[in-house]
């Protein structure tokens, strides 16, 4: 028999039950679409996290003191009361590390910021002026401020739309005077908005000063708390991060076998260790849909078998009039793939349209990937056959005297 | 002359446990192309099992059946559908149709298993099988929609659109009044005319008085096997049956 009657005759025989077949495929529908939504879900999260990671700057390298000293009995200091990293050190590193683009020093408090009636708690950062090119960071307005600002330690300062929106309303922050922690700051800058960081962090409620401004003047200290520094291009950022290391355990004087006293970390480490746990997430999902896949195929199956038991007469007149066993099996088959891959089409639709539907209502970024479609779907030819076959052999093997005389 | 049906000493037994039935024990006959043979007999003289071997969809457990020169006795599974297909149309007392599916597809179904038709000729065959049985006014009724008058029809345009060599009806009468089964029998005979070579299995004398030949069964073996001198118009008869009284 040739495919095309093949198809015909499977077609005409979902025709006859049209309701039948319609609810049958709606477990694979389901399914289909439920693998899809979730797993758009899933990678559509761990995109945005990797996005939002790779905007903080993806050659980016941080640089902190680690807790190898202790103190009395063996406890470890917190990292941030460590006075391990110097100026020096991010001198050094810019000077001497061939892979390492610009360094940035960085020393940051809390401290309420004010001006005219405003106030607002907020977080400073003292840092150079390479800051802003190491984090990706661009101004909406106004200037940079310059080595000549760092060397004088200047009171100028670049300001997050958080803090204009808070202590400057409706007003031009540019050339304005804030008050943070009694020290009087110029604005010379405004950064461009951010919003949220991947753990719901407001990114620009922050003010950016030169770094000595911030050690002199507000903390009164000389080390640094953390060096960002930025590798020439993102494969560059291992042996950036050697060199750095390298740099470091000299200036530190350790001995080979001592520790470092200090942690350098890529964003490139940052954002693999963050995708892999929001990789089980999608995959947490993608299975449990997937269950439902398995429910819908089964679903399948159980039609199928009524409908050999109740087409039986059917049957019995289709052998007599020249069906061979095959034809039969193949037709079964056949209708049972209909079904499952009708069913994986309107499935992908649904999916496709679900997650769009989920971004649009909830603000939830969602992502489908090819792959997730192309899986979802093979899955589905795949349980139509599976689930199919036994039914079929069933139908095919019926004797056709019997088979015509069952009621 | 042409012999469609040649039958030797042909057996079937059924063994149910310990009992052995044997439904046909020994028979002989031929059949010549055009003839109208009817078979009759009481229930359970092996009626139904004869057509059944005759019709290729089961084998004799001994005795030679050769259809239109074909051994049949040693063909395979799907070498028997395909003889089912290509030689043989079945009408079934119950019609047997799809249910929710047009007479036109109805008929179209042995084409469905026949590779060598394309869909245009499996269209037009049909069409014309139907216009046969003087349907065509019905091509797209469904069977729910179709007297069983019609039903029976349809059932005998799908019988005959494979062209077959031999055409089988058990009990095709059996569900229908008079009126209609001489407007059957009226049909048959009009086939039988343009050359067909029919079976027919019949409880009813008065149906078997349409037929050229009459073999009776009785336990599995023939008891007569007569010429009809006498052939009766279905035809006429189903006039004289609506002439006002
Ligand atoms: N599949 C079977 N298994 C066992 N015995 C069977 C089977 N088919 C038929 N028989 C037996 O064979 C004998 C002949 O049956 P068959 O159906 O041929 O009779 P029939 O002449 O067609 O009767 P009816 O006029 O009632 O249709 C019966 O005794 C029946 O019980
Ligand atoms: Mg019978």
């Amino acid at each position: 028999m040739n495919v095309v009657n093949l198809l015909r005759i499977a077609l005409r025989a979902l025709r006859r039950n049209k309701m039948r077949a319609f609810l049958t495929m709606l477990g694979v529908i389901i399914g289909v679409s439920a693998v899809i939504a979730m797993v758009a879900i899933g990678q559509g999260s761990k995109q945005s996290i990797q996005d939002q990671l790779t905007s903080m700057g993806s050659n980016m390298i941080t640089i902190r003191p680690s807790s190898r000293q202790t103190i009395g009995g063996g406890a470890r200091l917190e990292a941030s009361t460590l006075q391990t990293l110097t100026v020096k050190d991010a001198e050094a590193i810019a000077s001497k590390a061939p892979h390492v683009s610009a360094v940035s020093p960085m020393v940051s408090t809390r401290g309420q910021v004010i001006s005219g009636s405003y106030n607002w708690p907020t977080t400073i950062q003292g840092v150079s002026a390479g800051y802003l090119d190491i984090r990706d960071w661009e101004l909406s307005d106004g200037i940079p401020f310059t080595d000549d600002h760092v060397r004088g330690a200047a009171k100028v300062c670049i300001v997050g739309q958080t803090i204009v929106d808070n202590v400057l309303p409706g007003q031009d922050p540019i050339g304005k005077t804030i008050r943070f922690n009694k020290v009087p700051f110029m604005i010379i800058g405004r950064l461009t908005q951010k919003g949220e960081n991947a753990f719901g962090q407001d990114q620009d409620d922050i003010i950016l000063a030169p770094y000595t401004t911030v050690q002199k003047r507000i903390l009164a200290i000389t080390h640094v708390q953390t060096i960002f520094a930025s590798a020439v291009d993102q494969e560059s950022s291992e042996v950036a991060t050697e060199e750095i290391t390298e740099i470091l355990r000299a200036n530190h004087k350790l001995q080979p076998n001592d520790e470092n006293d200090f942690t350098v970390r890529t964003q490139a480490e940052l954002i693999s260790t963050v995708s892999s746990t929001s990789q089980m997430l999608t995959i947490l999902l993608a299975s449990i849909a997937g269950i439902s896949l398995v429910v819908g195929g089964i679903g399948i199956m159980n039609i199928m078998y009524v409908s050999v038991t109740e087409r039986t007469k059917e049957i019995g007149l289709r052998m007599s009039i020249g069906a061979k066993g095959r034809d039969i099996l193949l037709q079964f088959l056949t209708e049972a793939i209909l079904i499952s891959v009708t069913g994986g089409i309107i499935g992908v639709v649904l999916g496709v349209t679900v997650s769009k539907l989920i971004t649009v209502f909830f603000a939830w970024p969602t992502l489908v990937s090819e792959g997730s479609v192309v899986l979802a779907f093979v899955v589905c030819a795949i349980t139509g056959i599976f689930f199919g076959y036994y039914p079929a052999l069933k139908a095919s093997r019926l004797d056709p005297i019997e088979a015509l005389r069952y009621e | 002359m042409n012999k469609i049906v040649d039958i030797r000493d042909l057996r079937r037994e059924f063994v149910m446990g310990d009992v052995v039935v044997k439904a046909l024990n020994g028979i002989s006959f031929s059949v010549e192309a055009g003839e109208f043979v009817t078979i009759m007999g009481s229930s359970g003289s092996g009626k139904t099992t004869l057509l059944n071997i005759l019709g290729c969809l089961d084998k004799p457990t001994s005795g030679t059946y050769l259809l239109d020169g074909i051994e049949v006795g040693t063909l395979s599974r799907d070498e028997l559908a395909t003889l089912r297909n290509q030689k043989i149309g079945f009408v079934f007392q119950s019609y047997n149709l799809l249910p929710r599916t047009s007479a036109l597809e109805n008929v179209e179904l042995p084409l469905m298993y026949n590779p060598s038709i394309g869909a245009k000729e499996r269209h037009e065959r049909a069409k014309q099988a139907l216009e046969a049985v003087r349907l065509s006014d019905r091509i797209h009724h469904l069977p729910n929609q179709l007297s069983g008058g019609q039903q029976q029809r349809v059932a005998i345009a799908r019988a005959l659109v494979n062209n077959p060599v031999m055409i089988l009806a058990d009990e095709a009468t059996g569900n229908l009044d008079t009126k209609t089964s001489y407007d059957i029998m009226s049909l048959m005979q009009e086939l039988n005319h343009q050359g067909k070579t029919i079976v027919f299995v019949t409880h009813e004398p008065d149906i078997a008085a349409f037929s050229s030949r009459t073999i009776t069964l009785r336990d599995g073996k023939i008891i007569s096997d007569r010429q009809n001198t006498n052939v009766r118009s279905a035809r006429d008869m189903l006039e004289a049956l609506q002439e006002p009284k």
